[in-house]
């Protein structure tokens, strides 16, 4: 067996002791492939950065509440004008038109957006794979509905339809409101995950791993958890990967009409709409827009890069 | 082909249908109602006011306002009742918002094919990875962020460009341009792909042997090959254009569709809401379908699915 993907646990294992050594498993293959791919890499590294800081924005943030000191994202200063960067007072991203810092609030931001393309990507794939995989297997006539149905969602407006839901529901508690972005955005993601998913199951039901477990009798359920999903995770992987930048960016479409995240969080979308709102010829406040720029462009940067990266490395041959 | 191409065309009914919908039951289940402003009223008159859009009938509205919309007669909307939905509001918008569509997408398949054509020619140079840069740019930023810097180079400190409105052609050269910024990006890395891939196969090498000059085999061969999974992106591409030019068309002043429809939602004004939605729905389709068409036109496999 040359091939190491797809291919089934149990020839895996058979390789292991036939060969004598270690066996090389698919996944440590392709994360060499991952490695190797520098800048698959730096995408991974300016992640982690982001992350790491929303974290510590995060805690930086609770550590405030704790000590019954106002949060510094939504502190806002009476009567102030937005702020350059200075060091003393401690505000090195500057602060916004309420006085608020702006350090504080990107990092927040990171937070949000992270959590909206997170979470878009979640629901995509859920939705996605479910019916990706259905369809797929169960071929033929549901197959063809399935698809169908998917076809013509594809061809709807879809961000009017969200836009009218998100619009209906301005006026309730911010709670509701994350709940319904997180949603919407997540509903438009899933066709993509599932016109994928579903090619690749049609690929691999005829395989033959596939066609023995199921002459020893596994039910559709078995086939499809212990045979197709473990196979699937590759391309599911590189498609969520991908689909956070795309949420990331309809948030903030959303943000700039006003019906994105709710004030006073901020998400990185609204802090870029509110800079290009109050940017003006006479006094330009160019931190304003530069600092969440960088992190939304950094991290969506770096989520293609890794997407990327990940589709190079499982599945090579698609190059 | 016809049988293809009348296929196609018999999911046209059905998804407008499912469109209009779906809006109608999200418009009519919306917290909230089209005469809110108009507190001091009267009862009398709120009253009459809802019997004549037919707000307390909603089985009859939906049935009612579908004929108008569809028939092209238009119906007065609730918040200027002087104004049809159809003549008056969006009549003259929606040339405006197909232009800017058409120019963004046009600019978005020349701008990406070059920029990915340029980068496969000459892989791992300056070119390359010039042209690999701007549609990082493309992609890793919103499109009013893009706007608002074009907008500040070209207006605020060159001053070769006007700052907004509509009428003039050196008016649409901006907001084109940042509509354009994200689809752009994707074809030129459709491209790129797409062409190294093509461009290593024996067919290119037969050609260049037979000694065609290169921009002939890139053009003639190569890209006719490589440029397939472009068509496909066009259809979400428009779709994506479509929901940009709300932004831009906010940013810039233009006066087209998107201003209409996002009021049209937050004040609930029912018939404005429908007809927008009916409009941007159809046209969406018909882009598909067309893109569909030239899709099997090329690529003959696909007919006969």
């Amino acid at each position: 067996m040359n091939k190491d993907y797809p291919i089934s646990t149990n020839e895996r294992e058979g390789q292991a002791s036939s060969a004598g050594r270690p066996a090389r498993s698919p996944l440590r293959l392709a994360m060499r492939r991952f490695r190797r791919n520098g800048l698959a890499m730096a995408g991974l590294a300016i992640l982690t950065v982001i992350v790491l800081g929303s974290v510590a924005g995060l805690v930086w943030d609770r550590a405030a509440v704790a000590r019954g000191e106002p949060q510094p994202y939504r502190h806002q200063m009476r009567g102030a004008h937005p702020q350059p960067p200075s060091l003393s007072p401690f505000h090195p991203f500057g602060t916004d038109k309420l006085g608020r810092d702006l350090l504080a609030r990107t990092l927040m931001g990171g937070c949000v957006s992270l959590g909206v393309g997170l979470s878009a990507a979640l629901v995509s794939v859920l939705i996605g794979t479910t019916w990706g995989v259905t369809a797929g297997y169960a071929g033929r006539g549901v197959d063809t509905v399935m698809m169908r149905i998917v076809d013509v969602l594809y061809g709807l407006p879809y961000m009017l339809v969200i836009i009218l839901l998100l619009v209906l529901f301005a006026e309730q508690f911010t709670w509701v409101r994350m709940v319904v972005l997180f949603l919407a955005i997540g509903s438009v993601s899933w066709l993509t995950m599932a016109r994928v998913v579903r090619g690749q199951t049609l690929a691999l039901r005829e395989a033959e791993f596939v066609q023995s477990a199921r002459a020893i009798g596994a039910g559709p359920a078995r086939t499809i958890v212990k045979e197709l999903l473990p196979n699937l995770t590759g391309t599911i992987l590189v498609c969520a990967t991908l689909t956070v930048p795309l949420a990331i960016l309809q948030e903030s479409f959303l943000s700039f009409l006003g019906l994105g995240v709710p004030p006073p969080l901020a998400s990185w979308g609204t802090l870029a709409s509110d800079a290009v709102t109050a940017l003006n010829p006479v006094r330009a406040c160019w931190w304003l827009l530069v600092f969440p720029c960088v992190f939304l462009g950094a991290t969506l940067l770096g989520l293609n890069f890794v997407g990327d990266g990940l589709r190079d490395a499982l599945d090579p041959r698609s190059r | 082909m016809v049988h293809y191409i009348v296929r196609r065309l018999l999911y046209f009914i059905p998804t407008l249908i499912m469109v209009y919908t779906v809006t109608f039951l999200l418009m009519r289940a919306a917290p909230g109602s089209p005469f809110i402003q108009e507190r001091g009223m009267p009862e009398e008159v709120l009253e009459a006011r809802r019997k004549h859009y037919y707000v307390d009938r909603p089985v009859y509205q939906y049935f009612r306002f579908a004929w108008d919309l569809v028939s092209l007669q238009g119906m007065p909307s609730i918040r200027y009742p002087k104004r049809n939905v159809v003549h008056d509001i969006l009549g003259p918008a929606f040339p405006v918002s197909l232009s800017l569509g058409i120019c963004a997408i046009g600019l978005a398949v020349v701008l990406g094919t070059a920029a990915g054509m340029a980068s496969a020619a000459r892989p791992r140079t300056l070119l390359d990875y010039a042209a690999m840069t701007g549609a990082m740019i493309g992609v890793s930023q919103p499109s009013f962020v893009i706007a608002t810097v074009l907008m500040g180079v070209f207006t605020f400190v060159l001053r070769w460009l006007p700052v907004g409105g509509w009428g003039r052609p050196e008016q649409i050269v901006l907001p084109a341009l940042a509509l354009s910024a994200l689809p752009a990006a994707y074809i030129a890395r459709l491209v790129r792909t797409g062409m190294l891939e093509v461009l290593s196969a024996d067919y290119i090498r037969t050609a260049r042997a037979k000694g065609l000059a290169e921009y002939r085999v890139l053009l003639d061969h190569a890209l006719r090959n490589a440029w397939l999974p472009v068509l496909g992106f066009l259809g979400p591409a428009a779709a994506g254009v479509f929901t940009g030019s709300f932004v831009i068309e906010r940013i810039f002043a233009i006066p087209g569709v998107g201003q209409h429809f996002v009021d049209a939602a937050l004040h609930r004004d029912h018939p404005l809401i429908l007809a927008s939605e009916l409009l941007y729905a159809g046209l969406l389709i018909v882009f598909n379908l067309v893109v569909d068409v030239g899709y099997a036109w090329l690529d003959p496999r696909i007919r006969y699915e």
